[in-house]
């Protein structure tokens, strides 16, 4: 296997990885974002209690489920990079990190825009909200801590170190609804043979996962073949590129 | 179709704003991140090639010196 993965430390390899897999990826954010938010918004039936406000959660959950899931591949990526020694893997630790951003931004913003309603609350000072504006700010903290350094290398590991150190965030996200008394409600859909959640509502929401997750990996590669070209710049391989077009 | 009309789909049964609020914000969200990384693709693309065209330049010169 080892001989098999070695090839991809290479820079022009990774980058190549990315082009083949990126096609993928977009399809698969394309088709299922479209028909999820369609069926979501137009043909999942409408909650009894919240009736249509609950439709957020078409976007809502899937959001926040990747904006854990994205940090838990930045810091499997920070752990790579810091005991291999790889450089696409720093490279990668810098690329899923605004894309988690903006999930997170895009939970807590629809988080508040389903309180309102709901709680009569944009914001409350809940274990489950403020734990993810934390998550929020270890991924700017991340971001800011890499490019505060002139030295690369530096800030790459620094930036890993602080990823790493940010897992700690996420049990506390996850289970903030079971220690604390919260306004947030807890799990349904990962609580599996409950019936928490109608097959009318539960299909929609994990086609919006899929696609969620879909938009985030397309997305990092995008930005992934974006630092490996920033990094490699001087190289011959990245002026090959240009007259390919 | 839960909505008999396309009114009744704006509405959101009352709840429009929080339903477009969410919808919108998140759409707004995707597509700004989409394009920055695809216009940083382009800036960096382009600033290889500004490179190379300045190399080429230099050599250039440094041929027409000799002559």
């Amino acid at each position: 296997m080892w001989k098999w993965l070695h090839p991809y430390a290479k820079a022009d390899r990774a980058y190549q990885l990315c082009n083949t897999l990126l096609p993928y990826f977009a399809v698969i954010t394309v088709v299922c974002m479209i028909v999820g938010w369609v069926w979501g918004l137009a043909y999942a039936p409408a909650d009894y209690q919240q009736k249509d406000s609950y439709r957020i959660i078409f976007i809502h959950v899937p959001s926040a489920i990747l904006s854990m899931g994205a940090y838990s591949s930045m810091a499997i990526a920070a752990i790579v990079a810091l005991v291999w020694q790889l450089r696409n893997a720093e490279l990668a630790v810098i690329a899923i990190a605004p894309v988690g951003a903006c999930v997170t931004a895009i939970a807590l913003i629809t988080g508040a825009a389903w309180g309102k309603p709901m709680w009569g609350a944009w914001w409350v000072w809940d274990a489950r909200l403020t734990s993810e504006l934390i998550l929020l700010f270890l991924y700017l903290g991340v971001l800011s801590l890499y490019h505060a350094f002139e030295d690369k290398k530096a800030a790459g590991r620094a930036a890993s170190i602080l990823a790493i150190v940010g897992v700690i965030n996420l049990p506390i996200i996850h289970f903030s609804v079971e220690w604390w008394n919260t306004l947030h409600q807890g799990a349904s859909i990962t609580k599996f043979n409950t019936n928490a959640i109608d097959p009318s509502m539960f299909w929609p929401l994990m086609l919006n996962i899929v696609a969620f997750a879909a938009f985030v990996g397309t997305v990092t590669l995008m930005r992934l073949k974006n630092e490996i070209l920033q990094r490699e710049k001087h190289r011959p391989w990245v002026r090959q590129l240009l007259n390919r077009g | 179709m839960q909505f008999d009309s396309f009114s009744d789909f704006i509405a959101m049964g009352g709840y429009g704003f929080y339903v477009w609020l969410s919808f919108g914000s998140c759409a707004l969200i995707l597509i700004g991140i989409l394009l920055s990384s695809l216009n940083d693709t382009k800036r960096i693309l382009s600033s290889v090639q500004q490179q190379v065209d300045r190399e080429a330049r230099i050599k250039q010169a440094k041929l027409e010196q000799q002559v």
